[in-house]
């Protein structure tokens, strides 16, 4: 069965989405992720959906969830790389992703993350 | 036998000059002919040419359903008329006016040349309803024209009225000026989030100085374009709210909380420098004239 691959790189996860997501793939990949989270204790997950060009409302909740999730298992998450016409689409079907952070691009999103993964090790140490 | 054939085509054909002269001074005389937006040497030229154009074409024949080359050269004549009166704001029936003026010279000319009752109710029908076609097609034609401008107008406000501006490296400005529709907030999205794409920015700025009235429908597009630009990585600020615009806001109960607003551009493109860890300073050996006026104000 196909898998969306989940890379790690010290502190981070990085996940990118370069095929067709359908349900259960997206599915797939929120067991895959959380279950990631947890056994590495990933502090930071970047989710790159550059390539991701048609998106629908269950994409758009799922993409929220998985972000929330990796939030309540204390991994920052950034999605990053959304294209302007997914974006709209978004924004017309309502979902305008509240608590997801986002980021232009890849380069952009590992700024965020190590930044807040800084202003974290400050706070705590 | 000429009882088939009218003899209409034959007598404009004879006394064109005196027909045209007729025409002429019936619509110097006429209120319709709008002397303030047409010159005199224009109206003659059109009339000669539309006068020519009109006998070549009654002399091809089939006046009833008007077919053929010179009926085409005729109506491809009129379309141009109109589109060109409509352009200089003529009224419908102003255009229409110039061809229904034409009937009475060519009754007087009938008058005057048709001897037998009969010929001549018989031709002044025939003219009546030859002039009426061509006078209700311009009339359509002016209105399709009046679309055409109407259309391009719309578009080029389109495209006119959504410039995205780069204020500096990575901090985006988009003026918005005149009442944002949910067509215009989609080619307003649109152009924002391209040049996003494009340039990289971390910030753009909506500044709403020139929009009239924000209702909810205006809030709503606008939280809209802003939740679209921050799932692409940047944030927007909303400037150039207006004090009247904000009771309106509060009023309606639109809630922006979620977003930064500023009264005017230049707050805003502060807040975007400082986000962007960057400052204005006045530059070393300029004249101080600027700053000294800001600094006793600052301290007091």
């Amino acid at each position: 069965m196909e898998r969306i691959p989940i890379l790690k790189m010290g502190p981070y996860l990085l996940v990118s989405i370069q095929v067709d997501m359908h349900d259960r793939l997206a599915m797939q990949l929120q067991d895959d992720l959380t279950e990631r989270i947890a056994l590495t204790g990933a502090r930071a997950v970047l989710i790159d959906i550059s390539a991701l060009d048609t998106v629908d409302s269950f994409m758009g909740r799922m993409l929220g969830n998985i972000a929330a999730m990796s939030r309540v298992l204390d991994a920052e998450t950034v999605l990053v790389g959304m294209q302007p016409a997914v974006a709209i689409t978004l924004v017309e079907l309502g979902m305008t992703l509240p608590g997801v952070r986002t980021a232009l691009n890849v380069e952009k999103g590992m700024e965020l993350l190590a930044a807040s993964l800084r202003a974290g090790e400050s706070t705590s140490g | 036998m000429a009882s088939s054939a009218s003899p209409l085509p034959r007598l404009l054909r004879e006394h064109q000059a005196e027909v045209l002269n007729d025409w002429l001074s019936r619509q110097a005389q006429s209120n319709a002919t709008r002397r303030d937006l047409i010159s005199e040497v224009e109206l003659s030229r059109d009339s000669t040419q539309f006068l020519a154009a009109f006998t070549q074409a009654l002399e091809s024949g089939d006046p009833e359903r008007q077919t053929g080359a010179n009926w085409e050269h005729l109506h491809e004549m009129l379309k141009n008329l109109s589109v060109t009166r409509a352009r200089k704001g003529f009224t419908p029936s102003e255009t229409a006016m110039f061809v229904f003026s034409l009937k009475h010279p060519v009754f007087d000319l009938m008058r005057r040349s048709i001897k037998t009752p009969d010929d001549l109710s018989r031709e002044s029908g025939l003219a009546t309803s030859v002039i009426d076609r061509l006078g209700l097609a311009t009339t359509e034609y002016h209105q399709k024209g009046r679309e055409e401008i109407m259309l391009r107008q719309q578009q080029s406000m389109l495209e006119l009225s959504t410039p995205v501006v780069t204020l500096w490296k990575g901090i985006l400005a988009l003026p918005l000026i005149g009442t944002l529709d949910s067509e215009r907030t989609q080619v307003v999205m649109e152009s924002l989030l391209k040049r996003i794409v494009d340039t990289g920015a971390a910030i753009a700025i909506l500044d709403i100085t020139g929009v009239p009235t924000v209702d909810t429908l205006v809030a709503q597009h606008l939280l809209k374009t802003v939740a679209a630009a921050r799932l692409m990585g940047a944030d927007c600020i909303i400037s150039g709210i207006r004090p009247q615009i904000a009771q309106t806001i509060v009023h309606l109960g639109v809630d922006l909380s979620a977003v930064v607003t500023k009264a005017t551009l230049a707050d805003a493109f502060a807040v975007a420098l400082a986000r962007a860890g960057l400052a204005v300073c006045p530059a070393p050996g300029a004249p101080r004239t600027a700053a000294s006026g800001v600094v006793p104000a600052a301290e007091a």
